[in-house]
């Protein structure tokens, strides 16, 4: 299956390398994403996972280059079937955003512009990446509109934001970034601001036309739950360096850093509703004032001496997945060492 | 919509009837009466002349007149001149209006410009240079600006004339200039602000990650959002600008509204003062209604009714 899921080239269609976007701020410069590596191949779902200011939406919006204006790549590649798109300009980037890579936000609330109909602002999507007239973009829309789940499409056409439900927004909002059938849905938190219900329905929706548009998701969220029922792949994230990535199963069934089974620990499963949850000690850690050594040192129960001293190097587990702790050099529980290029 | 319309017009003719009322009576309240200065007026001609305009009534007597001849749009004629009072506040109107049409339609498209230009350049020299000179435009009074305009482009530089009888449209030029600098000045921050605003709103980056250039980006989904509290003030600054500005018109030489308003007054010419004030009320009502309708057209999630 992997097989057939690569171009011919055996290329594939997204890759982040060494990837390191910094913010220039008044307190000086603040390392958002430090050294990210992954993979994402056609038709699979990569998911990022971690706290608050782990770097995870900064990831996201570096490959789609929407960052902040303080913000920038600093250094690493992003290649989209092998050609680094860092280096592209405005023009090329605003014809890689929606027609090849679409992202959908957070909160579908405040995502859309409030003074435009839900139709003017889906064909604006259509009309940028085609050549289609108003009309054509017009009857693309209503069929969008249908495909995401939307009822009376006529009507929702011309209808403004406020006048839909969250969950409904977050649906335009995805029915906004397909409709010009792009290879990768990044999904940034995509149900952080609904409530369960609606949140199970979108991911249900996104799996769907996943199948049905043959596109790769990259879903970024701190639901490890989520992550669970989406993801082919994951990358957890603490501090702007990625922790441990591998297959959904390598991260939930025998993960190899110390904050992975941290956060695994305080997830209430049915097992043990009686049993206290038991959550990581401390605060996420501050950017500008990073420590030497591991980034999750200072919350860490098995923290050593050499955690505090020197940047875990990232090791490949027996399993075939990567991790980056010192307790497993500790243990000896490695195969080899990873350089950062690969 | 024309069930909202019929209610702010009801109570547009409720407000303007109140100003009326409070204005009449001040008015009145005030000691002296529009033929204390006259001279040689002998007690007899005065009081026929206080017969002739119901002056020896009670106030409430004379009010209750009043309102039953404005019921037929009379106004009564100027207690100085003699003149029917409509005649001369169109005149007036038209001039206040020219002058003042033009510095309004002046102040909104280069404040707008500005604004959008100093949220793009934000901490940069281009804004810089504009904050500087909204701020001093707003700081400096209007008849400093004045005088100072006066000074430079008609004295020492002998571009245009002082005063001028014919109408030619170098006569405005300096007038417009004037009436325009503290309204550009105030929309061009305001829309610096609400640009800035709408720039760090999520559906900015919804419109740039959609691929939209970015010339579109501000221009299409930022300024529309930005000029919403712009049309709040333009409004109100409306009914100023048009009506006529006092010191303007006076350094100027002007025979507008701000200027009779205030001759109306020295004077105690009660029916002209009655006249403007319930001008200018009307149009203060008109314009706020007028700003709330292009609020709605802007914004649709306002709903009027």
């Amino acid at each position: 299956m992997a097989d057939l899921n690569k171009n011919k080239s055996g290329v594939p269609l997204l890759q982040v390398i060494d990837l390191h976007t910094s913010f220039t701020t008044d307190n000086g410069e603040v390392q958002a994403v430090n050294g990210v590596s992954f993979t994402l191949e056609e038709g699979k779902t990569l998911g990022i996972v971690g706290e608050s200011g782990s770097g995870k939406s900064v990831t996201a919006y570096s490959i789609m280059q929407i960052l902040e204006k303080n913000g920038h790549i600093s250094q690493g590649k992003i290649l989209y079937k092998g050609e680094d798109i860092t280096h592209y300009s405005e023009k090329q980037m605003q014809d890689f955003r929606g027609k090849k890579c679409s992202i959908i936000f957070q909160d579908p609330m405040t995502s859309l512009n409030p003074v435009y109909t839900i139709g003017n602002q889906i064909s604006e999507a259509i009309l940028i990446h085609s050549n289609k007239t108003k009309e054509q973009a017009k009857e693309a829309t209503i069929r969008m509109l249908e495909l995401v789940g939307i009822n009376d499409p006529q009507k929702r056409f011309k209808q403004y934001p406020h006048e839909l439900s969250g969950g409904m927004r977050q649906r335009i909002m995805i029915a906004m970034a397909l409709v010009s059938e792009p290879d990768i849905l990044i999904a940034d938190e995509p149900t952080t601001a609904l409530d369960v219900t609606i949140q199970a329905q979108i991911l249900e929706l996104m799996q769907e036309l996943q199948q049905k548009l043959n596109m790769a998701i990259i879903i970024v969220t701190h639901d490890l739950g989520v992550i669970a029922q989406m993801a082919d792949e994951i990358v957890v994230m603490y501090g702007g360096r990625i922790c441990e990535r591998g297959t959904a199963d390598h991260i939930f069934y025998s993960p190899a850093h110390e904050y992975t089974k941290g956060l695994l620990r305080s997830i209430p499963s049915v097992e043990n509703m009686k049993q206290k949850l038991v959550p990581i000690a401390g605060t996420p850690i501050n950017l500008l004032n990073m420590p030497k050594g591991c980034a999750f040192c200072a919350r860490c129960d098995n923290a050593m001496k050499i955690c505090l001293e020197e940047v875990p190097p990232e090791l490949k587990m027996p399993d075939g997945h990567y991790a980056s702790c010192w307790m497993n050099v500790k243990n000896n529980n490695y195969v080899s060492e990873v350089s950062a290029n690969e | 919509m024309s069930k909202y319309l019929i209610k702010r017009i009801l109570l547009a003719i409720l407000s303007v009837f109140v100003i009326l009322l409070i204005t009449f009576f001040a008015m009145n309240a005030v000691p002296g009466g529009p033929f204390n200065s006259e001279k040689a007026t002998t007690p007899a001609v005065r009081a026929v002349l206080m017969e002739r305009f119901n002056l020896d009534k009670p106030v409430w007597q004379q009010f209750l007149i009043y309102i039953r001849n404005l019921t037929r749009f009379d106004f009564g004629v100027s207690l100085k001149t003699g003149r029917e009072i409509s005649g001369t506040l169109s005149t007036c109107f038209a001039v206040s209006a020219k002058i003042g049409g033009i510095a309004a339609f002046v102040a909104v498209i280069i404040g707008v410009i500005l604004g959008a230009i100093a949220a793009l350049f934000r901490n940069r020299w281009p804004d810089r240079l504009i904050i500087f000179f909204t701020t001093l435009f707003t700081a400096m009074p209007s008849f400093v600006f004045a005088t100072l305009l006066l000074m430079v482009f008609c004295i020492q530089l002998g571009l245009l004339p002082v005063f001028s009888t014919e109408a030619s449209a170098s006569k405005y030029v300096l007038p417009v200039i004037a009436l325009a600098a503290y309204p550009t000045a105030y929309i061009t921050r305001l829309t610096k602000t609400s640009m800035l605003d709408a720039l760090s709103q999520d559906y900015i980056r919804t419109a740039r990650a959609k691929g939209v250039t970015t010339r579109k980006v501000i221009f299409k989904h930022a300024l529309r959002n930005a000029l919403i509290p712009v049309i709040t003030y333009v409004g109100p600054m409306l009914a100023y600008i048009l009506t006529g500005s006092l010191v303007v018109e006076n350094i100027f030489n002007i025979g507008g509204l701000g200027k009779q308003f205030v001759q109306s007054i020295t004077n105690r010419d009660y029916p002209m003062i009655m006249a403007t004030t319930i001008f200018l009320a009307v149009i203060m009502v008109l314009m706020n209604l007028l700003s709330d309708i292009m609020y709605k057209v802007v914004d649709p999630r306002i709903k009027l009714d």
